[in-house]
């Protein structure tokens, strides 16, 4: 297999359960490098608890993580963010009173003996717009509350790639959106995988999945259930295991059904 | 678009007059009215006084309402970060009280530890700072609402001050530095170069934005705009300097009040402080969103707790400046309407009570009306009560233009 194809976020075997709910029972999950990784599954499959252990917020119970060939222990968003690792929370965890610039570099603002330097801020800012071709904002100095949900979900995107990040997650990252502003969105998504970066995308809408996915994790009840392949598959088999698919993983050997076996 | 494209989309800062109205109406519009009313506002308050009272509009009236607002300014600087936050601190007055009764006892003559006024000020500061990282501590770490923390406050050092004080009843500050913060004034000369001390300073300041905007190639704000600005800013200090330098008390020549100028340097460096400095932003950060900040790895407790500090230590500023304006600590102390109108002047300066709004200067021009308006009505032979029902329907008013503004504002952005 291709170096540029090795996974670049291996999870093997995650469990993890919260007092007697078993939130994840042995799941596996990848992402390679310059791919967009679809995450599915309804409503308590898992998906948000299995971000939350990338992100460092839930230490798994069992279970190993592989970043870039080597296993790693998450404890929380910092160490997430030092290996490259950013989320992007359905609720953006913008400030609304601070302008973008101030947005894109909160909590690592460019200083010098605690003074801010705003010029050095600005343009890398308008830079990492213009590389990601987010074009639609007027100023940098506008505050967030004055933008349009799909601004606002571009600004949380170029704040996550603008720190040298190999992993991108999004969660939901259209759920409050129009469609044209849908559009733009998933228009970024898919730069991000073109650039390079893994890109693991959390979605309902089957839509958004089919629209940037290379390929697409499907959970149920914290299960596997299915590995497809954008291309080799279609709307009906992936809502088919959404709601009605078995464990595609039995005794601890992985193999997906629908994709050829990894490494 | 290649990324020089887009660099210049983002550049189409307004220019010339045209471009300066465009701006100022999208503003307007927008709902971010800035400093526009309460200075409308101000100058309506001195003009109606000057034909109301005829003592009102002389050179030693407008040194009078300098000292008078200092205190309340001080005070009203540390509510503006409290403010910030999105939290309140009820205890400032009686904290200004014990940085008072702190300097005073320091002072006492034949009291067996008295050391000299200056270090009695820094004393003062340093125990105020130390009960603002107390009440600071209970609220980042414990998680007490703001509100109960300083109210307990408010009485803990109301009852302090009361405690010390019921023997002596008062107590007399001779010490000439801690009275110099009330009653000292510069020379003529001194006054002028300290007017063409601040125009230099700002002139440097804008001179660098520029360089250092020119060298990132980012747009530069309204030319005309800057200057404008400029010429206001060395307008203000030399006319300032020029009125007090024609003030007098009982034949003998003022000048510009120590008391002003210590609120303009603090005005300047808390204002650097909240918005050139990684702390400042922090703060805006955590009134706008405080979960977000915590996500962005800021540590939000921290800033809780060092904006205590500074509300507390700039209480104590304010107490100090407040006893020498009388010469005296006594038991009344951080009574009467200190406390509330040092928020109010925050407040009708613009700082949003809901957090991540405001400026340290809204509270400098709050201070400046609520002052004015007291003097005013004082000499034109009102009485208190007066004082007061204006002082509140000002507030509201402020309040109420804002509250409006931010309703447009919301309707204009999303």
């Amino acid at each position: 297999m291709a170096a540029t194809s090795a996974p670049l976020l291996q999870l093997q075997g995650i469990s993890k359960s919260f007092g007697s709910v078993q939130a994840l029972t042995d799941v596996d999950f990848e992402v390679r490098p310059g791919e967009v990784m679809a995450l599915v599954g309804d409503n308590g499959a898992g998906k948000s608890t299995l971000v939350k252990c990338i992100a460092g917020t839930h230490a798994p119970d069992d279970g190993a993580i592989v970043f870039e060939g080597r296993e790693v222990h998450i404890h929380g968003p910092k160490d997430a963010s030092k290996l490259g690792i950013e989320v992007v929370y359905q609720d953006l965890a913008l400030c609304d009173n601070l302008d973008v610039v101030q947005n894109m570099y909160l909590g690592r603002e460019a200083n010098r003996a605690e003074i801010l330097n705003e010029p050095t801020m600005e343009q890398h800012t308008a830079e990492t717009l213009a590389s990601l071709r987010v074009t639609t904002i007027n100023s940098v100095r506008q505050t967030v509350a004055t933008l349009s949900g799909g601004q606002r979900q571009s600004v949380a995107v170029a704040r996550a790639v603008m720190w040298n990040s190999k992993l991108v997650i999004l969660d939901e990252p259209t759920a409050a959106l129009g469609v044209a502003q849908t559009e733009q969105v998933l228009e970024l998504v898919r730069r991000l995988g073109e650039q390079g970066l893994g890109v693991v995308i959390i979605s309902h809408n089957l839509h958004d999945v089919f629209e940037t996915a290379t390929r697409i994790t499907v959970l149920r009840l914290g299960r596997n259930v299915g590995l497809f392949e954008r291309e080799k598959t279609t709307p009906q088999e992936v809502v088919e295991a959404i709601t009605a698919g078995q464990p595609t993983k039995v005794s601890g050997i992985t193999r997906p059904a629908a994709t050829e076996p990894a490494s | 678009m290649s990324t020089a494209d887009f660099a210049a989309a983002t550049k189409t800062e307004p220019t010339g007059i045209a471009g300066l109205w465009r701006k100022t109406f999208d503003n307007l519009k927008s709902g971010n009215l800035g400093v526009l009313p309460i200075v409308l506002g101000l100058i309506f308050i001195v003009v109606f006084f000057s034909f109301k009272a005829t003592n009102f509009f002389t050179a030693t009236n407008f040194v009078n309402i300098i000292i008078q607002m200092a205190g309340t300014a001080m005070l009203a600087y540390g509510v503006v970060f409290v403010l910030l936050l999105g939290e309140i601190d009820l205890s400032i007055s009686y904290v200004a009280g014990i940085g008072a009764l702190t300097v005073a006892e320091l002072q006492l003559p034949g009291s067996g530890h008295q050391i000299s006024g200056l270090l009695a000020m820094l004393c003062a500061v340093i125990v105020c700072a130390a009960i603002g990282l107390g009440q600071g501590s209970i609220v980042a770490y414990v998680g007490v609402p703001s509100f109960v923390v300083t109210l307990a406050g408010y009485l803990v050092w109301q009852g302090v001050i009361l405690q010390r004080l019921e023997q002596p009843g008062s107590i007399i500050i001779q010490d000439r530095w801690i009275n110099y913060t009330a009653s000292y004034f510069f020379s003529h000369t001194a006054g002028w170069l300290i007017a063409a001390l601040v125009t230099g300073l700002y002139l440097l300041s804008v001179v660098a934005t520029w360089v250092s905007h020119a060298r990132a190639k980012i747009a530069n704000k309204n030319l005309g705009l800057t200057i404008a600005k400029l010429l206001g800013v060395a307008a203000a200090s030399f006319g300032v300097v020029a009125i007090c330098n024609h003030s007098y008390v009982q034949g003998n020549p003022l000048g510009l009040p120590l008391a002003g100028v210590i609120v303009v340097v603090f005005l300047i460096v808390l204002t650097f402080l909240a918005k050139r400095t990684t702390f400042g932003r922090h703060v805006y950060a955590v009134g706008g969103n405080a979960e977000a900040a915590r996500r962005a790895g800021i540590s939000v407790p921290r800033i809780r707790i060092i904006v205590f500090m500074i509300s507390a230590a700039m209480a104590a500023c304010g107490g100090i400046i407040l006893a020498a304006n009388v010469n005296s600590v006594d038991l009344n102390f951080g009574g009467g309407t200190l406390l509330l109108n040092s928020i109010a002047a925050a407040v009708i300066g613009g700082v949003s009570l809901f957090g991540g709004r405001g400026e340290v200067r809204g509270a400098f021009l709050g201070a400046l009306v609520i002052a004015t308006v007291s003097n005013g009505l004082n000499t034109a032979g009102y009485a208190t009560g007066t004082i007061y029902i204006v002082t509140g329907l000002i507030l509201l008013l402020a309040v109420t233009l804002d509250t409006i503004a931010r309703r447009l504002q919301v309707r204009s952005g999303r």
